[in-house]
């Protein structure tokens, strides 16, 4: 488990102080996959590299499974991070070694007994899938292979925590789908624990099982991740969540006198339910489909829909009432 | 004509013999001490190691006094440490002292600079793996250094074989001094030729196997 307890990081420059984080208290299950999103200078990047000490917080104190490491010296805190792997936005391999003097990297600062390197490299190489690659050089390899070869490196010690900073920023949509399948597949296999730092919500929806939102140095909301799409609740975790589903009112739409514009939001498993079907075949109304989208979200669907209802007062009355006893949510965004 | 071939005969051998001692001897001297004040200037000054402003101060002044006295300036102020040192002021030997004190200042800052090009993102993954400061001293600052340390080292020689024409002045002889004293002095514009082409050869080959070591290193 790691907890911080009142964070602050303060930098200074050209002798101002800027506070990067601001009292951030926080505490990370084990095995979880917790994720960090915010816009960038929000001090997501800052608040990670604290729980490591790449970066000493001004104030506050760190604890990794019940350990205070803020006041450890030099020595006791090198015990501490080979229990921590760290992966970066831009792998930061050694350019001038091998693959495998890489992944070795790790357990030579482990004092791993030397006949067993090689085999352990193989191992870690075979988790990460690039078995092949063992004696090419960093330069070789495509921007998600690097990674991979990073979170061998970072793994190599069988941490219990594995940070990634930024981990999916630099890659394309292929190489960031097969690298977020690789972290699940590492969670699952060694519950290891999961900090994630990422301003792209993409990655968010599929990986984490919690969230925390950040704006400028504070932690605005944390909270599962289902119930971090379905409702949101502080300005900013809206307006990113809002941009995934990106389901809008299409600007020139004019809503007649016998029409209601509606917004749907369906959660969980009434989103499989016919509502819109059943509700134009018992009541004498006609419903089109605007905009919509349905996500999923650890598996449980989460859809949007936006739809004008058209026919008589009376009868769109009723089919309102219907449609809003069987959804999650309903909003009424024009017409009567 | 004849009289160059003649000078060039009897002379030659001996200034090459002198100039290879010299450039060896500074050479390795640089190559370990300035490798070794270099790595201390790198260390004290960034902050993921041990940065310490009092002796960064202290090695950056000391190196920068060296490298801002002209060279032969330099061999008169050391004339008394180098009595300490090899017992005498003259010859090629007493000439390697302030070559080589030179030529550690000399190759320290640009060891400096070669440690501070390498990625700052690298030594920060290696310090979050809980790496000991000499195992990311060796596995990775020098691994990501070595070409520009090279490339420093091969600048440095091309240096020490123009210092070392100044070792004249002390009696430390070389090839550069046969052009002085035969070339200049005694209006042998032969030798003066034959001694420049020489320079020009082992510079020209110096810096081209130093491009190629470096080139055999670089991985990006």
């Amino acid at each position: 488990m790691i907890e911080l307890k009142n964070i602050d990081v303060i930098f200074q420059q050209n002798k101002h102080d800027f506070k990067a984080v601001n009292n951030v208290s926080l505490k990370i299950k084990k095995g979880e996959i917790f994720g960090i999103v915010g816009p960038s200078g929000a001090g997501k990047s800052t608040l990670v590299r604290v729980i490591n000490l790449l970066q000493r917080p001004s104030r506050g104190q760190v604890f990794i499974e019940g350990q205070e490491i803020t006041n450890l010296n030099r020595k006791e805190l090198r015990k501490v991070r080979l229990n921590i792997g760290m992966i970066f936005q831009h792998f930061n391999l050694i350019s001038g070694s091998t693959i495998a003097e890489n992944v070795a990297f790790s357990l030579y600062a482990n004092n791993y007994p030397k006949d067993k390197i090689p085999g352990r490299v193989k191992e870690l190489l075979e988790l990460v899938h690039l078995p092949e690659k063992a004696d090419a050089y960093p330069a070789n390899l495509s921007g998600g292979q690097k990674q991979r070869v990073a979170i061998a490196r970072a793994l190599a010690n069988n941490p219990e925590i594995l940070l990634c900073d930024e981990a999916t920023s630099a890659l394309d949509l292929e190489n960031t789908e097969e690298i977020v399948a690789l972290l699940k597949e590492i969670n699952e296999k060694t519950k290891i624990t999961i900090v994630f730092i990422t301003h792209e919500m993409e990655v968010a929806k599929k990986l984490f099982d919690r969230i925390a939102f950040m704006e400028q140095g504070e932690l605005k909301e944390v909270t599962d991740i289902y119930t971090a799409f379905t409702e949101p609740k502080e300005a900013i975790s809206k307006s990113l969540v809002e941009r995934v589903l990106n389901v809008n009112v299409p600007e020139a739409l004019v809503v007649k006198e016998d029409e209601t514009l509606l917004r749907l939001s369906y959660t969980g498993d009434d989103s499989y339910d016919p509502v819109i079907s059943m509700a134009s075949k018992n009541y004498d109304i006609t419903v089109d489909i605007i905009n919509g989208k349905i996500d999923y979200i650890h598996n449980k669907p989460f859809g949007v829909l936006i739809l004008i209802l058209r026919g008589e007062d009376e009868e769109r009355a009723k089919a309102l009432e219907y449609i809003q006893k069987n959804v999650y949510k309903l909003e009424r965004l024009g017409g009567k | 004509m004849s009289e160059t071939l003649e000078i060039i005969e009897s002379e030659f051998a001996q200034a090459s013999i002198e100039t290879f001692q010299m450039v060896l001897i500074s050479m390795v001297a640089a190559a370990i001490a300035g490798t070794l004040i270099g790595l201390i200037l790198h260390l004290t000054s960034n902050p993921l190691f041990f940065k310490n402003k009092i002796v960064n101060g202290i090695a950056g002044t000391i190196v920068n006094i060296i490298r801002s006295m002209p060279f032969i300036i330099l061999i008169i102020v050391l004339i008394p440490f180098t009595r300490i040192i090899v017992g005498t002021s003259i010859g090629a030997v007493a000439a390697s002292v302030s070559l080589s004190i030179a030529s550690i200042a000399f190759f320290a800052r640009l060891v400096e600079g070669a440690f501070s090009e390498v990625d700052k993102g690298v030594i920060e993954a290696a310090v979050a793996t809980g790496a000991s400061t000499s195992l990311i001293i060796r596995k990775v600052l020098f691994v990501e250094a070595t070409p520009a340390l090279i490339r420093a080292l091969t600048v440095t020689f091309v240096s020490i074989i123009g210092y070392s024409a100044m070792a004249g002045a002390v009696g430390g002889g070389g090839i550069g001094n046969l052009a002085i004293m035969y070339g200049y002095n005694r209006y042998q514009t032969g030798v003066l030729l034959f001694t420049v082409i020489v320079l020009i050869i082992i510079v020209q080959l110096g810096q081209w196997i130093g491009d190629k070591i470096a080139l055999a290193f670089t991985r990006k």
